[in-house]
């Protein structure tokens, strides 16, 4: 490997593995060659310019009753909340060019379209009124069944077979490796699932549930609260779940939702990945809702209808609270705010005057974007956000794979000996069994240290991981280099909050949700754990604070 | 020089080798043309002729005989060798495949008819006059008789046509190479050369007989009962089309769709009932829609109707409709419904194709292999029904084929109920198919409805006003059992169906 000085063996060793670089290389040291393609996003550039300290004056003034800063889905989601209020006075300012933020998807290149980071989204209970009416919407709802509860139509619930487990030459249904399990393992596996179970039926007092969605219907008692001081791999090992299955099952549940392993994530986040998700004891999990470009579907939707009020390619460089009393001529109790952007090149200034701000992007932005924040009265709570580094790639292929061993091709393929999560494929929720597909391959870089790990996701470029991801793959699918015609990097820096020990019932989370006089925040970090439903009701959370706030109430759609 | 008695031993060999091309070239101009006593007599008689073509064309051959031995033998290897693998691979242009049969069979019959009299020629001075010709000729047909006994009773089942041809190219390069050793004194100059180029022929021969597992595979030949005539890999699909006495069946990946000899048992069952029924009360059945299909043997069923103005077929596999349009057996089958102007050929994923908008069609038939991986199940799935039903007129009829409700009862009974989940009436019903056994269909409407007392006014083979209802009435070992509906989401179809079927691998 040419660049950035690492042998390919070192690379190898460095990303998925010393045993595995000594076997994928042998005695050979020449790499093969790698399909085109590039390092697609996230921008960081930009955002280096404002932290460095990029703030522009602006010669031009626009306003607005409102200003939402980031256009992923809380931001979008407090548009659609705005809309179905009636209220029309707002911009949306999104710093990439295309909007949806770690939900956003691609069509280039390939014959689906493809996600560049959320793909799926688990059907709502009925309690998820707001997000019932969402999906409604999008047509993706059949009516409700006897039990009131919403029934998605059926070409839009993941088709089977839903995932396969990639062990030692062969293919196996489902996440759980069962081949080769002995009593033990199969007895830790039930007993797991009992304790999720009893989790699952669990509540206090109020009749809250343990783990629900969104967090904010979560109990905050006691016996719940206590499992997010410690980490999810003390817990099981205090119940005697030693299995290696059960605990490669759990750790996989980690990476995959969070991009933490097993002894990073709280018990609560470990937990709630399992129980938050089921209607009752016993019961099927809910059935995941996706579709070739993921998520991407649904943020289509969200800025369709929000599209006249959108402004892509603005990064907000400035948020000031307008302490001169004098200007706040005839609007309501908080005082005004004024919102500057940049172009992304980083000229173009462009000033707002607004009311309110929903502000959407990242809470560790504050103490950047904020002015207050940024000359001295940054909260502590701030600090207290951390945020984990992926990267994504999209592989486009020719022609599929040929079929290995065991179990045919799934949505998701999961490699059990790898610290990549495997790779899902965009033509399966088609209908397309044959011919060009996408793979979207994700790696989470899970180092204690989130700088450690974004210093390693920025220390490759697109070849080093495109080498990454092909050799990965390559030992499930050895024809993969000669089918993949294209390989695109995504680089997230900060893909999204670690829902470490101590952080969901810290504090932090409920000290940063509240108003910093007329900004209202809503991003999915809000919540502790990084899923559409939550950075969904942040946004209409904020966007309600701020409609009742202009004395524009309406009821309730959360 | 006495080698002579060894040289009697070649002439056994290109004796055997120069009949089993003849056999070779019949055996596949009759899997493919038909019509076997013609083509047999047909290619005999230009084989034939051309052997005496070869013959009198030796007394142009003055000079180093030995030599051009040689080269005849090597000239047979190639061609002769190659003339199975060119005639399977000409079959995929099947306008020429006269050409290339006719031309072929002359061909070779002139190299053939020149090999014996440059041998006699060649062994005239080491032999009086009587005996060479009592000895030549007694080899020459002894050969004969080995090719003709050899052919059936061990080429054609252990090796197949194509190995077959070319372990002969193989044997004839062989005599041609040996006899650079026998033939040595007269040979002259040159030896190496000649010798080299029988070893490129052996080669070449060599590497084509292990790559013929592109055109069929020795798993292959072994797996199916009868003699392969046709093979094709496509995107989609591994077509195999085999010939016995009783005529010739169809394998997709290995799996019987139809046997041409009681194939009409089942296409009668399948087609009439629902297109009877969509005629009910009057009506005019115009439009039809074949799903899966691609043999045309549905097709034909269908075009019996007069009233038909148009059928569309969707079929995923083009290879596969346009097999059924061009080979000839295929064609003569489905008596060349793919010609009919109402007829018209979409090549697309049915499900796909259905999500498009079309005007209603009056009657479906819906007939796709089994549901034995992810791709097909989904074919048959609430969600495709739906899709299907979107597609027709109110009181259109579907049938559905639906696997054996003896050998995968529940697989039977999760297509009749998810068929009713998916909003149809539905009354399941079967036939026997000799070459399938017991066989299970589903006739579905939107509205309730009565079995169709009587068999359409068309010309039948099978159906007729008692057999149709009867076919109706299950009998208890096929009656109905607790199952799951199937979904995209479940695929609950294709877990039944591997379960059931490999109870009988
Ligand atoms: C690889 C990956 C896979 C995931 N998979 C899933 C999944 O399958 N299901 C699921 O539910 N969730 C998944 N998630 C979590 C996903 O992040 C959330 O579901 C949700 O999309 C978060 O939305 P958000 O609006 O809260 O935050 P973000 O997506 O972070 O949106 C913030 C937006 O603000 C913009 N912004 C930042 N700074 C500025 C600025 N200065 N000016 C203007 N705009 C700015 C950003 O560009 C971005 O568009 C995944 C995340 C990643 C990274």
């Amino acid at each position: 490997m040419a660049g950035r000085g690492l042998t390919r063996r070192e690379l190898l060793a460095a990303f998925l593995g010393a045993p595995f670089a000594l076997a994928a290389c042998g005695q050979r040291e020449a790499a093969p060659p790698l399909p085109e393609g590039e390092v697609v996003g996230a921008s960081d550039g930009i955002g280096h310019l404002i932290r460095d300290g990029l703030r522009p004056e602006p010669e031009t003034w626009e306003r607005a009753g409102v200003v939402i800063v980031g256009g992923g889905v809380a931001g979008l989601a407090a548009a659609w909340r705005f809309l179905h209020a009636g209220f029309e006075d707002f911009v949306l300012l999104e710093l990439e060019a295309a909007p949806g933020g770690t939900a956003r998807s691609g069509e280039e290149h390939g014959v689906v379209p493809y996600p560049w980071g959320a793909h799926y989204l688990p059907a709502p209970m009925k309690e998820n009124r707001a997000l019932v009416t969402l999906l409604d919407e999008l047509g993706v709802l059949e009516g409700s069944d006897a039990a009131g509860e919403p029934v998605v139509a059926e070409q839009f619930i993941c088709r089977d077979p839903e995932e396969r487990v990639y062990y030692r030459g062969r293919w196996y249904e489902g996440l759980y490796l069962h081949a080769g399990a002995n009593d033990e393992d199969a007895r830790q596996l039930q007993l797991f699932n009992a304790e999720v179970d009893r989790w699952a039926a669990w509540r206090d007092k109020q009749g809250r549930r343990a783990f629900a969605i969104p967090v904010s219907l979560c109990s905050d008692d006691a016996e719940v609260t206590a499992l997010d001081r410690l980490s999810m791999g003390e817990w099981m090992r205090a119940r005697g779940f030693t299995s290696e299955r059960l605990r490669w099952l759990v750790d996989y549940g980690c990476r995959d939702d969070y991009g933490l392993g097993v002894e990073q994530a709280s018990a609560w986040a470990g937990l709630f990945y399992f129980a938050s998700r089921m209607k009752a004891p016993g019961a099927e999990s809910q059935p995941l809702i996706t579709w070739p470009e993921g998520n991407g579907r649904l943020v289509r939707h969200l800025y369709e209808k929000a599209r006249s009020h959108v402004r892509l390619g603005l990064a907000v460089a400035d948020v000031r609270t307008v302490v001169d009393e004098s200007r706040r001529v005839g609007t309501p109790a908080a005082g005004g705010v004024e919102v500057v952007a940049v172009g992304r090149d980083g000229r173009g200034a462009l000033g707002f005057r607004a009311e309110h701000v929903v502000f959407a992007a990242p809470q560790f932005l504050t103490k950047y974007l904020l002015k207050s924040y940024r000359e001295g009265a940054c909260p502590s709570h701030v600090a207290e956000f951390e945020y984990g580094a992926w990267m994504v790639a999209n592989l486009f292929l020719s022609a599929r794979p040929r079929a290995g061993l065991g179990f045919p091709a799934a949505w998701d393929n999961v490699l059990y000996e790898s610290p990549s999560l495997g790779y899902v494929t965009a033509t399966h929720q088609r209908g397309l069994e044959r011919g060009p597909t996408v793979f979207t391959y994700y790696y989470p870089l899970t180092e204690p240290n989130p700088r450690d790990a974004r210093a390693r996701l920025l220390s490759a470029g697109r070849d080093e991981w495109a080498e990454v991801a092909l050799s990965d793959l390559q030992r499930a699918h050895r024809d993969i280099r000669t089918l993949t015609r294209r390989l695109d990097v995504m680089r997230w820096g900060h893909a999204m909050i670690r829902p470490r020990v101590g952080f969901q019932w810290g504090g932090a989370r409920v000290k940063a949700r509240q108003p910093f006089g007329p900004v209202h925040f809503a991003h999915t970090d809000l919540s502790g754990v990084p899923l559409f439903e939550e950075a969904f009701d942040h946004g209409l959370r904020a966007a309600e604070e701020i409609l009742a706030a202009r004395g524009l109430p309406s009821e309730t759609m959360r | 020089m006495n080698r002579t008695p060894i040289l009697f031993l070649n002439v056994l060999v290109i004796a055997t080798c120069g009949l089993v091309y003849e056999l070779l070239a019949g055996t596949l101009a009759s899997y493919v043309l038909g019509d076997s006593v013609t083509q047999f007599s047909l290619i005999i008689g230009i084989y034939l002729s051309a052997l005496g073509v070869g013959s009198w064309l030796s007394r142009f051959v003055e000079r180093e005989l030995a030599r051009r031995f040689v080269d005849v033998e090597l000239a047979v290897a190639v061609v002769g060798g190659a003339s199975a693998p060119l005639l399977f691979l000409s079959f995929a242009h099947l306008s020429y495949f006269h050409v290339v049969l006719y031309a072929l069979v002359f061909f070779i019959g002139v190299l053939v008819g020149l090999e014996i009299p440059l041998l006699m020629r060649i062994m005239k001075d080491h032999l009086d006059f009587k005996e060479l010709v009592a000895r030549v000729l007694a080899f020459d047909y002894a050969g004969a008789l080995i090719a003709s006994l050899l052919f059936p009773i061990f080429l054609v089942p252990k090796l197949g046509l194509v190995r077959t041809s070319l372990l002969f190219g193989f044997l004839n390069a062989g005599v041609g190479l040996w006899a650079t050793w026998l033939m040595r004194p007269i040979i002259g100059g040159g030896v190496t050369r000649l010798r080299a180029q029988a070893c490129v022929v052996l080669a070449l021969l060599a590497v084509a007989f292990v790559k013929a597992d592109a055109l069929t595979s020795l798993a292959e030949d072994a797996m199916f009962a009868d003699d392969i005539v046709y093979t094709k890999t496509t995107h989609y699909q591994r077509i195999v089309v085999t010939r016995n006495r009783a005529g010739f069946q169809l394998f997709l990946n290995g799996n019987l769709q139809f046997s041409s000899a009681d194939e009409y048992r089942y296409h009668e069952a399948l087609v009439h009932p629902a297109l009877a029924l969509a005629a009910e009360g009057g009506r005019e059945v115009r439009r039809v829609l074949v799903l899966g299909g691609g043999d045309g043997l549905a097709l034909r069923e269908i075009l019996k109707y007069p009233s038909v103005r148009e059928v569309v077929l969707v079929d995923l596999d083009p290879d596969m409709t346009e097999l059924s349009r061009r080979f000839p057996p295929l064609a003569r089958l489905n008596q060349n419904s793919f010609e009919d102007p109402r007829v018209r050929v979409v090549n697309e994923d049915a499900m796909i194709w259905l999500e498009r908008d079309e005007p209603p069609f009056d009657a479906a038939i819906v007939d796709f292999p089994d549901p034995n991986s992810f791709a097909l199940g989904k074919l048959y799935t609430t969600r495709f029904y739906r899709l299907l039903k979107e597609r027709l007129a109110p009181e259109a009829a579907v049938s559905v084929q639906s696997t054996s409700p003896l050998f995968a009862r529940n697989s039977y009974w999760c297509i009749v109920r998810t068929l009713e989940a998916a909003g149809f009436q539905v009354r399941p019903y079967y036939t026997a198919v000799p070459s399938f056994g017991v066989w299970g269909f589903a006739l579905a409407r939107r509205t309730p409805f009565e079995v169709p007392a009587h068999a359409p006014q068309v010309a039948l083979k099978f159906l007729d006003d008692a057999s149709l209802p009867a076919m109706f009435m299950l009998s208890a070992d096929l009656g109905p059992v607790p199952v799951e509906v199937n979904r995209l989401d479940n695929q609950s179809l294709v877990r039944y169906y591997e379960a059931e079927w490999r109870r009988y691998e």
